[in-house]
């Protein structure tokens, strides 16, 4: 007997009783659009974390000179920390494809002047590349300019709290003021940001990172801060800096800090959030199991005529076994793919009625949900098969 | 063809046994007709499953074909039932949800045979029983008589040495039962063995001969002239 006769046989079985057919299709067919809806919404949640972190700049990598021990043991080596330079910076953006933007950061703190008003503020000297990686905004004029790192224009940045200080109602765009006992004129000024994630850039004058280290007198950069170009390439250019600068040292003395971990976290709750309420969902798939079960029991004892007369015509114990769990597979499969469908319909639905929200059934919840429909109506399956296996000819003919 | 030796078949009903077949010893010839007969409980319909191959002995030999089958396992006996027998029964036995052709064509599934092949060999058979205009009808749609003629298609769909039919024209009107009788003495006429229950004792004077059965034993064996008009048949007290 093969498979296509078998199933065609089996097929034609199901069709007896459409409405008890029907019912039991539904409650598979729940069970897997509730799977596919729920999963689609926990990805969509998680989706939309992933965006927002992606909007403050989860692709960024920060370089910080000096090895943090997490090993909890005292390192007895590296007793000097190599300084973190310019040169290192440009070697990254020669030699790290993946690294998209980089810029350098120095800090500090000194007076800012225009004629009688003063103020200590931050000072970030920095590159043309900071206003991207920090995804920060002009209100007027212009970034520091792009080209040659060790060039150090007499130029400076305003954050937006130190112009309106500084400056009250007048334009500072082209004024001239005085930071530490140097002049630089200001070309722009920053929108305000408020606090992101480390400094309220609202409150720093930024200039080019060349005449920062010159003001400060430092030979070592405050750290460099890397724009990835994608997401996913994040771990490999953590791992090339990392062997970048431990060559250029002579050993692994810096720091690579991610976003990373945080968006990992979250995602890591997300999912197994999202695997937490598919799981309950899949509960309803092992419901509708047990009503395949049952409709294949009922379907054994009003056919037990029929098996016993196929034993009759010379079909053997496992024909009519195989006969009874195709068709309890095909029932699931049929409810399974109606369930996918609802399921697909609604997350339709939900994404045109919450467009910001960009929820998409994973794979692997589509893929499971068939998988254990199937797997939930043969294994219910076999129960009912084996009854029907087990039917004693006669007897089961005796019934008609 | 057939060949019984000291045939008992024992069912146990809670502490009771009760002896379907008592030590029934018998032989039938290839291409023999013989009608079984007596009272309800006789023994006659455990017997023909016996001989069918869906009843096993509790005791004794049975050999078909020269065979020996008593002691098969039910895969084995499922295969001798495939390729041997073919069964018709009282209440016909259609399965409901198929048309009289998907009807004929169930033995031949099981039998692994090719669909074009299946649907030409049942197309083929429904015409030898006169039914082939109706082969797309579903049983509900077929009056009782042309029922038993789709009935007797399958069961010889296999093309089986042996035809066992269990009072084949007990639930018909006398027409559409001589119908199927002329249908059987035809198939008959053709070599094939053939074996009746009844209690009709018009159907049974069709036979060669007729063995008339009481508790479990055959209580005697009669030519068809011998046998009686009464219901139960000839040795039968009913």
């Amino acid at each position: 007997m093969s498979l296509a006769d078998l199933l065609r046989f089996a097929l034609g079985a199901i069709g007896g009783h459409r409405v008890r057919t029907g019912l039991t299709l539904l409650g598979m067919a729940i069970g897997v659009a509730a799977v596919v809806l729920l999963a689609a919404l926990g990805e969509g949640a998680r989706r939309y974390v992933m965006q927002q972190f992606e909007s403050l700049g989860s692709n960024m990598l920060a370089v910080v000179p000096g090895k943090t021990e997490t090993t909890g043991i005292a390192a007895f080596s590296s007793a000097t920390t190599r300084d973190l330079t310019l040169a290192d910076v440009e070697a990254i953006r020669r030699r790290i494809p993946e690294a998209a933007l980089v810029a350098p950061i120095s800090m500090g703190s000194e007076t800012v002047s225009y004629q009688e008003r003063r103020r200590q503020v931050g000072i970030v000297g920095s590159t043309h590349e900071f206003l991207a990686v920090r995804r920060l905004r002009l209100a007027q004029g212009e970034f520091l300019p792009p080209g040659d790192l060790r060039r150090g224009a007499s130029v400076a940045v305003l954050g937006a709290a130190v112009a309106t200080e500084l400056f009250g109602a007048e334009d500072p765009v082209g004024r001239v003021v005085r930071i530490g006992d140097v002049r630089a004129r200001v070309i722009g000024v920053l929108a305000s940001e408020g606090t992101q994630i480390g400094m309220n850039l609202d409150e720093v004058v930024l200039v080019p990172v060349a005449r920062a280290m010159r003001l400060f007198n430092r030979s070592s950069l405050f750290r460099v801060i890397i724009d990835v170009r994608a997401y996913a390439d994040l771990g490999a250019a953590k791992r090339r800096v990392i062997e970048l600068l431990a060559e250029r040292h002579g050993e692994e003395d810096v720091t690579v800090i991610t976003q990373d971990a945080v968006v990992a976290a979250f995602t890591k709750i997300l999912r197994t959030l999202t695997l937490a309420i598919a799981a309950i969902a899949g509960v309803s798939l092992a419901v509708a199991g047990i009503g395949i079960m049952n409709v294949m029991l009922v379907s054994v004892t009003e056919r037990t005529p029929e098996v016993g007369l196929l034993r009759a015509l010379g079909a053997g114990r496992g024909q009519i076994a195989r006969a009874f769990l195709a068709e309890a597979a095909l029932l699931s499969l049929a409810g399974a793919c109606l369930g996918l469908a609802l399921g697909l319909v609604g997350v339709a639905a939900l994404v045109t009625a919450f467009p910001a929200l960009p929820a998409r059934p994973p794979a692997w919840a589509i893929a499971s949900s068939l998988g254990l429909a199937l797997a939930v109506g043969v294994g219910f399956g076999i129960a009912p098969a084996r009854r029907a296996a087990r039917l004693d000819p006669v007897a089961a003919l005796g019934r008609g | 063809m057939i060949r019984l030796e000291r045939v008992s078949r024992v069912f146990r009903v809670g502490e009771t046994e009760v002896r379907a077949l008592d030590d029934v010893s018998e032989h039938i010839a290839e291409g023999e007709h013989v009608a079984l007969m007596g009272p309800s409980g006789s023994g006659k319909s455990t017997l023909l499953n016996v001989l069918g191959c869906l009843d096993r002995p509790s005791a004794g030999s049975y050999a078909l074909s020269g065979r020996e089958v008593a002691a098969l396992d039910d895969a084995e006996l499922t295969l001798v039932r495939r390729r041997m027998v073919g069964f018709v029964f009282q209440s016909f036995h259609l399965v409901p949800r198929l048309s009289a052709v998907d009807n004929v064509e169930l033995p031949l599934l099981f039998a692994g045979v090719e669909r074009a092949e299946r649907r030409a060999r049942a197309a083929a058979e429904l015409a030898a029983v006169g039914m082939q205009p109706r082969m797309d009808h579903r049983p509900d749609q077929l009056s009782g008589g042309e029922r038993q003629r789709v009935a007797i298609a399958r069961a010889m769909v296999t093309r089986p040495r042996l035809l066992l039919a269990d009072e084949p024209t007990g639930n018909l009107d006398s027409a559409s039962g001589r119908q199927v009788l002329d249908l059987l003495d035809r198939l008959h006429d053709e070599g094939l063995t053939l074996v009746v229950v009844t209690h009709d004792p018009g159907v049974a004077r069709r036979a060669g001969r007729v063995l008339s059965m009481r508790d479990g034993r055959i209580a005697r064996r009669l030519r068809p002239d011998e046998v009686g008009p009464g219901l139960g048949g000839a040795g039968g007290g009913a």
